[in-house]
């Protein structure tokens, strides 16, 4: 059971051997945030910010460890391939030595599990931990009973060329894992981090993710994560950025797996000239629903955010975006944009997409739109009149809808990571191939 | 090769064709001309498959074959093109793979080898080099930010490597300069074979100044109502197509016209 009392007591029983149970300052932070949980319990329709996604049957919902151990190597094989790189490695939540391959670093460079990272730099580390009440109640969970997760730390000025790939493969002895990634970007620094979340077998199984990345002045950092878990996974996640002044970050939330994906992604401008881009895509059939609750908060002038979601749902599934936009009092010059576009596969299927702007400045250029529509049929007429059969018209449609999220993913290799993860979920993918 | 017997089809009740007929032998260019809304879009579209228009009667044979009972795909493996009025954009797909999976298609109907990439290429780029497309067309996405020429030019590019025995060219004048109109009459001209037939749709004569048709025939109100040989197209540019009257019946004969003499 996953009543709010399973979890203190898991709390209660892994504490001591949580990494960094040692230090006084963490232990107080996690029981706090165990106590806000388990103050709060699961949010339900009647929060605001989870009106579309009710966690109440979480109450009531059984969690079991996969009875077969992954094979994480393998997986690891299929998704690496030759790729050099800087590839850490977690399974069922915890950091595996063997697999990863950290590879060189240029000086300075921390890249280290938070087991680690708690044990070599506990201070740096407290300061980008983050507090109990960040986010709703399922991120102080999160909080209370991570236990691992990567650190990483660029200084000022350097910029890591290949990308850092995080793996996270869910495990066969825990019914559950939970992740925290912290990552401090200095003044100028420059990297790209990739969250992979695979799984497979049928037990029904629960992750949550914190990703906190720091984004100094003139850093730029481009965050992708690929969220590819088993049909029965549950999986809570939240992806919190600061950004200072001229600071880049660029998040792509690509959600293909798991019976019920929850993300919260919110950046928060803290210095003039940021720039943001909030880019992502989801894949949904079956009954299986996802829900992007995003936030741009532009606190500080002459912002630019550009946020574009797009989700194809098929079966019974339900897609749910939710676009915050604040732009402050004193935030003039600000322009933010923004789009949500849902193409529906089956008639059953469900999307809902709902803006929330809040601007207080009046020197402010704001945009946002959202469309849900079915596949066009003049397209689908003229890819018919020139040979293709009904089938691969339709599937040669759903992958041009994608590929306009897909497209905005700069760096290469990762769109075709990215590629063939969507490939693996359309039906009839091997006919597209020629594509990637 | 087709023939169309009484011809009706209409659209959300609204009748358009009522009751076309043609006869197309391989080898020949026959042209169809006609006012706004006489019905020539909507010819092209029921010939092509297009389920929004519904056909009430007549017969359609291809071949042999009742067209209007075979699937579009089939229709278009079977050799029947349609080169659009408005091509649509497809964003996503690129160029070189829609035109190799649509080349493909055809080829494994006619029991021919499908292309591999490298054959297809070369093949690809010779076409394009004579519809005057550069390379990097092939690697943007179908039709998308294309202007008006280029996607007629990408059209007639189609059309050249699908090989129809009966291609329908639906107004793909219309937008275009004389240099690309040139082009792709150049195109088309390319494509004239006795084994081949074209249907040539066009509101203007312009186009028929470089695609010399074999008939002209005048559409008026979903019917033909009128075919000769070419002169007739010069008589449509010089009296207008105000002497068809409302009902789609032909006063006695047109004014007067030198050409008709």
């Amino acid at each position: 059971m996953s009543a709010v009392d399973t979890w203190v007591s898991a709390f209660h029983a892994g504490a001591a051997v949580q990494p960094g149970a040692g230090l006084p300052w963490l232990a107080a932070l996690r029981r706090e945030a165990l106590y806000r949980f388990a103050d709060e319990g699961w949010p339900t329709r009647r929060h605001p910010r989870w009106q579309h996604t009710s966690l109440a049957f979480m109450d009531q919902q059984d969690f079991a460890a996969n009875t077969v151990a992954p094979d994480a190597a393998a997986a690891l094989a299929r998704l690496r391939g030759d790729d050099a790189g800087h590839w850490l490695v977690f399974v069922g939540g915890r950091f595996n030595t063997e697999l990863s391959d950290i590879g060189a670093l240029p000086a300075g460079v921390q890249l280290t599990s938070l087991a680690d990272a708690l044990e070599q730099h506990p201070e740096a580390v407290q300061a980008a931990f983050g507090s109990a009440t960040d986010g709703d109640s399922p991120a102080a969970l999160n909080l209370a009973l991570a236990t691992d997760g990567a650190w990483l730390r660029l200084p000022r000025g350097v910029a890591l060329e290949a990308p850092v790939h995080l793996v996270f493969i869910a495990g066969s002895t825990d019914a559950s894992q939970h992740l925290r990634n912290l990552i401090v970007a200095e003044a100028n620094s420059e990297a790209t981090i990739v969250e992979h979340y695979l799984g497979e077998g049928d037990a029904t199984t629960l992750t949550t993710a914190a990703t906190r990345l720091q984004v100094d002045a003139d850093a730029r950092i481009t965050h992708l994560k690929l969220q590819q878990e088993a049909e029965p996974a549950i999986h809570l996640a939240s992806i919190d950025a600061t950004q200072a002044r001229g600071a880049q970050f660029a998040s792509h939330s690509l959600s293909f797996g798991a019976r019920l994906a929850r993300n919260d992604i919110h950046t928060r401008f803290d210095g003039e000239g940021c720039d943001a881009l909030l880019n992502g895509l989801y894949h949904l059939d079956g009954r299986r629903h996802v829900d992007h609750h995003t936030s741009i908060n532009h606190a500080q002038p002459r912002g630019n955010s550009r946020e574009f979601y797009r989700g194809l749902l098929d079966g019974n599934s339900r897609g749910v975006f939710t676009g915050r936009i604040i732009v402050a009092k004193d935030a003039q010059r600000s322009d933010a944009m923004q789009r949500c576009d849902n193409l529906l596969l089956s008639r059953a299927a469900e999307a809902d997409a709902r803006p929330e702007l809040e601007i207080y400045a009046d020197d402010v250029k704001c945009a946002h739109g959202a469309t849900v529509g079915q596949m066009d049929e003049d397209s689908l007429f003229y890819l018919q009149t020139r040979g293709l059969d009904d089938a691969h018209a339709r599937r040669l449609l759903t992958y041009a809808f994608a590929a306009e999220a897909l497209d905005r993913i700069t760096l290469l290799p990762l769109r075709k990571q990215a590629r063939a993860a969507l490939m693996a979920r359309l039906p009839g993918g091997e006919l597209l191939e020629e594509l990637l | 090769m087709l023939d169309i017997k009484n011809l009706k089809a209409s659209v959300e009740g609204k009748d358009i064709l009522k009751g076309l007929d043609l006869q197309v032998k391989a080898g020949e260019v026959h042209a169809i001309m006609g006012p706004n809304g006489s019905g020539k879009s909507t010819l092209s579209q029921v010939l092509a498959g297009r389920d929004t228009f519904q056909v009430d009667g007549g017969s359609v044979t291809w071949d042999g074959q009742d067209l209007l009972a075979m699937p579009i795909e089939e229709r278009a493996r079977a050799g029947l093109f349609l080169a659009f009025q408005y091509p649509v954009e497809i964003p996503g797909v690129s160029n070189a793979y829609f035109l190799k999976a649509a080349v493909n298609a055809v080829r494994k109907h006619r029991g021919l080898p499908e292309f591999d990439a490298m054959d297809f290429l070369t093949r690809v780029k010779a076409e394009m080099k004579s519809v005057g497309m550069k390379e990097e067309f092939l690697y943007r996405a179908v039709n998308e930010g294309f202007s008006g020429g280029e996607k007629k030019r990408n059209e007639v590019l189609q059309m050249a490597l699908l090989e129809p025995r009966l291609a329908i060219l639906d107004e793909t004048d219309s937008g275009l300069d004389i240099d690309a109109l040139k082009v792709v009459a150049d195109g088309v001209n390319r494509l004239r074979s006795p084994d081949r037939a074209l249907i040539v749709i066009t509101h203007y004569q312009r186009l028929l100044d470089y695609i010399v048709p074999d008939h002209v025939h005048v559409l008026s109100q979903g019917r033909i109502v009128r075919s000769g040989g070419r002169e007739l197209a010069l008589e449509l540019e010089e009296k207008g197509y105000g002497w068809i009257g409302d009902a789609g019946e032909i006063h006695a004969a047109p004014p007067a016209a030198g050409g008709a003499q």
